[in-house]
């Protein structure tokens, strides 16, 4: 059997679901719960087998290629005009992975919906079938197809099936964050699309495929001028300050499992974007922007980690310290160098699985207690060390503890900048530090000390989310003690990525 | 001369004619089949008259060098047949509950079809005149035909006085051309401008104002859409979804036809009058479709807003932008008679029409709701529905004529697009229905089905529109000979 057909389930498996799931009746919330998370575990099943076949001694190109044509010989379009051409490289392949256990984790933990499992669902799935689609693509038409599909379920799943809080200056409503993200993140595109417009227009190919154009020598000026289109359009959606703010309204209001997705997979995307269609379509551009890059990355960096130190809400800290994290990617992919880049695409998998862990957890708590705030809970270690454990677990990777997968990339990352930007890399690790700060802040406020009475109601984990939580962790615990198979992947592509050195 | 007078050339129209005649007799004659069954009757036969027309494909043939019958005209000829069976199929309740002569009201929406249709293959200035006249004289009557309801009269008369302005304008027009170019065929205009050797012609491009302006009166492009919101509001919602369809598509047939075959040889003198057109329609329209409480307001604002993307594909007119344009036309259509399908039902169901009343049609009418959102999410142009690859086609094809800055206008308001349809859709599935009103509604079959074949419709230009994509761009070569 041709291996792509392999790459193109992941995006057909979601899709078909979500139509299945249509003619499922309303009130059958059980069939919807079992046939999601039979879909979560086929997907799951998929993603390990991509990663693992993917071969790592075939130079870091494109494996798993497919290409089916979609439009062609027709208007303005020549052969292989817009093409489903799929194929995963050695940077491709960790996200396909990370999509596959974010997606199914989501499925877990979204069991216990109530209101319209089935309309969620749907949404869930179109969701995931986006975000295979975007790692998937490598057609600038189908790149951006999916990029818009990945966010178009957003505003429904949010204003929906979200939660808007009271805090004692102001109120954030569900509706809000979620018209906040989605114009956001849209309007962000519209940057994107008028890249898109120009790079094939000045090509002149008549075709969107991205072998092609990446093969296609752009001018210099040419590269200057439209470089920056991407890397604003998709640094939105990677949190990039000063466009991060529709992340952290977006996580507070947003339910668990899309918090999970948006945080572990969608913000990936704007960096995943910024690698496809800046470094490789745009190297000369890469090259002249990227210090530019640094600077809104480390501030990124830095701001994310002080605000997250100064939260009361477990879902703002973890959404600021998404801003932080994901600043580290940026600074990572600023750097232009070998191990920056490596270090890059190994924190989008880590801080993937470890956002989706916190967010899980903030979850199984807030569905109880029905608040997030943490000067409210004391001792909760008393009565829920399940939860206290993979909560501080998810914690200590994000302080990047070594052994665990938050060390392994930063590592990277903060080498690759103390090559490059030195300052920058010295700002950084004073970031790393914060994050101590308000990772162990929250563990006295919340975990430790006398029990509040108040909270005696409050249940243990149940054992879906115990098992969540677990795949979850695995994964943080194998990235960080046998790091190998990542990097390799990784290391042999970005090797041969233009203008990275 | 060697004219040619065939006239079995004419025999769908002929058809529909005669169907129209049949429409106003049956509800003379046979009262009884009049009220139910006069909506099936009517689509039936436009079905198997679109069918008929069929047998045109890949014939190119003139009727006297007036009335061309090529593949252009038969696309023309289907797209609009089978609007006018939807528009027909989703009248039928509106008509039992609100008209006194459904036969009237049918045989007005088959006349209005033949003149649509004369519009798209006309190749001489006065055939399209008399088609375009055929079309508005009917819409008129119909936007007034909810005899008893004062909205829908005031709404009649504005468009019939503006109506008949702009008629005065465009005929003024084309004298002008006759004039300059002493011709009316299209193709001997052309002839006319290529050998012209007398540079700028301030008659000429008088000429072309005043048709722009006619024409824009007709698509309602600012700076001459003022009719449009209160003719969308009053008028009967299945013709509010006619005028937004056919009407439109019909003066956009015309307009290419027209600028294509006699004045795409001075395109430098008249495409920047498009332009400013353009921008202005897509940023007016969306802009002021963020303030309106009405649906049908809401989507005569939206509509004015797509006819600034369409003409975006005017304005840098080549075979390329033309298969482009008549790709989201046709994307435009199906879409929007899908959402309007949705507003009738709700409508005949609820009896309301403000956006605030569409709250709990989650829980009251899943399907309408779920369709709902489909629609509206492709008129903002996301992906999986229509509308994300036919404005992308678009937008690219009017980049590659050089109108970078259009295509930049469209993205932004685009994106205007999606807050308004998003608080149409924050009404349908976050706001709970009213108290006692959470009962399950039973929308009849016909509508159901109508929506499900709709909707499925907007996914397949969406999903994989290779064919549609090639027969249009087989269609549009014969407007440049």
């Amino acid at each position: 059997m041709h291996s792509g057909y392999w790459l193109i389930a992941t995006v057909g498996i979601p899709l078909v679901a979500a139509a299945v799931l249509v003619l499922v009746p309303d009130e059958r919330r059980d069939v919807v719960r079992w046939f999601s998370g039979a879909v979560g575990a086929a997907l799951f099943a998929l993603s390990l087998y991509i990663f693992f076949a993917y071969e790592i001694d075939r130079g870091g190109g494109y494996q798993f290629f497919i290409r089916w044509d979609w439009l062609q010989n027709v208007g303005f379009l020549r052969a292989h005009g817009i093409s489903l051409a799929f194929g995963v490289d050695g940077i491709a392949a960790p996200m396909v992975l990370l999509t596959g256990i974010v997606a199914f984790g989501g499925a877990l933990i979204s069991w216990k919906i109530e209101q319209h499992n089935k309309d969620f669902f749907i949404l869930f799935w179109v969701l995931v079938a986006g975000v295979y689609g975007t790692f998937g693509s490598l057609d600038l038409f189908f790149f951006f197809f999916f990029y818009e599909v990945a966010v178009l379920p957003m505003y429904l799943l949010i204003a929906v099936w979200g939660s808007s809080s009271t805090f004692p200056t102001f109120t954030r409503t569900k509706e809000y964050s979620a018209m906040k993200l989605t114009i956001m993140l849209v309007s962000a595109s519209i940057l994107i699309f008028l890249g898109i417009f120009a790079v094939f227009h000045e090509a002149g190919k008549g075709t969107f495929d991205l072998q092609t154009l990446y093969a296609y020598h752009f001018s210099e000026n040419f590269q200057r001028a439209v470089f920056p289109l991407f890397l604003i359009g998709c640094g939105v959606l990677a949190g990039l300050w000063p466009f991060h703010t529709w992340s952290p309204d977006g996580h507070v209001s947003a339910p668990t499992a899309v918090s999970m997705l948006h945080a572990g997979v969608l913000m990936k995307l704007g960096a995943f974007g910024i690698i496809r269609l800046g470094i490789q379509l745009l190297p000369a551009g890469a090259t002249f922007w990227m210090p530019g890059l640094m600077v809104l990355a480390t501030v990124n960096v830095v701001y994310g980690a002080f605000s997250a130190t100064a939260q009361r809400d477990f879902k703002y800290m973890i959404g600021y310290s998404s801003v932080s994290h994901m600043g580290l990617v940026l600074m990572g992919l600023a750097t232009m160098n070998v191990i920056g880049v490596d270090g890059a695409v190994l924190q989008m998998f880590s801080h993937g699985v470890m956002t989706a862990l916190f967010f899980a957890m903030v979850g199984s708590v807030y569905d109880q207690a029905h608040t997030r705030d943490m000067t409210l809970f004391s001792g909760l270690v008393q009565k829920m060390p399940f939860f206290v454990f993979f909560f501080g677990f998810a914690g200590l990777a994000s302080v990047g503890l070594p052994a665990l997968s938050g060390f392994v990339a930063e590592f990277n990352i903060f080498v690759g900048t103390f090559k490059t930007y030195p300052w920058a890399a010295a700002l950084g690790i004073f970031a790393a530090m914060l994050t101590a700060v308000y990772i162990l802040r929250m563990w006295s406020m919340s975990f430790f000390g006398a029990f509040n009475d108040r909270w005696s109601g409050l249940r243990e984990m149940t054992y879906l989310e115990r098992g969540t939580a677990s795949l979850l962790a695995a994964f943080i615990l194998f990235m960080g003690l046998w790091p190998a198979p990542f990097v390799d992947r990784i290391s042999e592509t970005v090797r041969h990525l233009p203008g990275v050195s | 001369m060697n004219l040619n007078f065939d006239y079995t050339l004419f025999i769908p129209e002929f058809m529909l004619a005669g169907l129209a005649a049949i429409m106003v007799a049956l509800d003379l004659f046979a009262p009884q089949v009049r009220k139910s069954w006069l909506s099936y009757v009517a689509a039936a036969g436009l079905a198997i008259t679109a069918a008929v027309s069929l047998s045109w494909v890949n014939k190119d043939a003139t009727f006297a060098r007036i009335y061309a019958v090529d593949n252009y005209t038969t696309y023309f000829r289907v797209l609009f047949m089978g609007t006018a069976a939807v528009i027909c199929l989703a009248s039928a309740r509106l008509v039992e509950d609100q008209l006194r002569h459904p036969g009237e009201y049918y045989g007005l929406i088959i006349l209005s079809t033949v003149g649509a249709i004369g519009m798209a293959a006309a190749r001489e200035l006065m055939t399209a005149y008399l088609s375009l006249e055929l079309l508005s004289f009917s819409l008129y009557i119909l936007v007034s035909f909810a005899k008893f309801d004062a909205r829908s009269n005031e709404a009649g008369l504005k468009y019939l006085l503006l109506g008949a302005f702009s008629s005065a304008m465009f005929l003024y027009g084309l004298s002008l051309v006759y004039g300059v170019t002493g011709s009316t065929y299209y193709s001997g205009i052309s002839g006319a401008l290529a050998a012209g050797t007398h540079g700028f012609s301030f008659a000429l491009l008088m000429a072309l104002v005043l048709i722009l302006a006619g024409l824009g009166f007709k698509v309602a492009a600012v700076p001459f859409h003022m009719w449009t919101p209160d003719a969308y509001e009053g008028a009967p919602i299945a013709i509010t979804a006619y005028l937004s369809t056919t009407s439109k598509a019909a003066g956009f047939a015309l307009l290419l036809r027209l600028f294509g075959g006699a004045f795409q040889v001075v395109h430098n003198d008249w495409s920047w009058i498009i332009a400013a057109l353009a921008a202005a329609s897509m940023l007016l329209g969306n802009l002021v479709a963020l303030q309106q409480h009405n649906i049908k307001r809401l989507m005569a604002y939206s509509s004015i807003g797509q006819i600034g993307y369409l003409l975006m594909g005017v304005a840098g007119l080549s075979h390329n932008t033309a298969s482009a344009l008549v790709l989201h036309l046709t994307g435009y259509m199906v879409t929007n008679l899908a959402l309007f399908v949705v507003i009738i039902a709700w409508y005949n169901l609820t009896g309301k029409e403000e956006i605030t009343d569409f709250r709990g049609m989650r829980e009251r009418a899943p399907l309408l709701a779920g369709a709902l959102a489909g629609a509206l999410f492709s008129l903002a142009g996301l992906p999986l529905f229509a509308g994300f690859v036919t404005k992308f086609i678009l937008f690219q094809a009017a980049t590659e004529q050089g109108y970078y800055w259009l295509a930049g206008i469209g993205v932004v308001t685009s994106v205007i697009s999606l807050y308004y349809y998003l608080m149409v859709m924050k009404e349908a599935f976050v706001t709970a229905p009213a108290e006692g009103e959470t009962h399950r509604l039973r929308v009849p079959y016909v509508m159901q089905g109508l929506t499900v074949a709709l909707m499925l419709g907007v996914f397949y230009v969406g999903l994989y529109p290779q064919q549609l994509f090639s027969a249009i761009d087989n269609a549009t070569r014969f407007l440049f000979v």
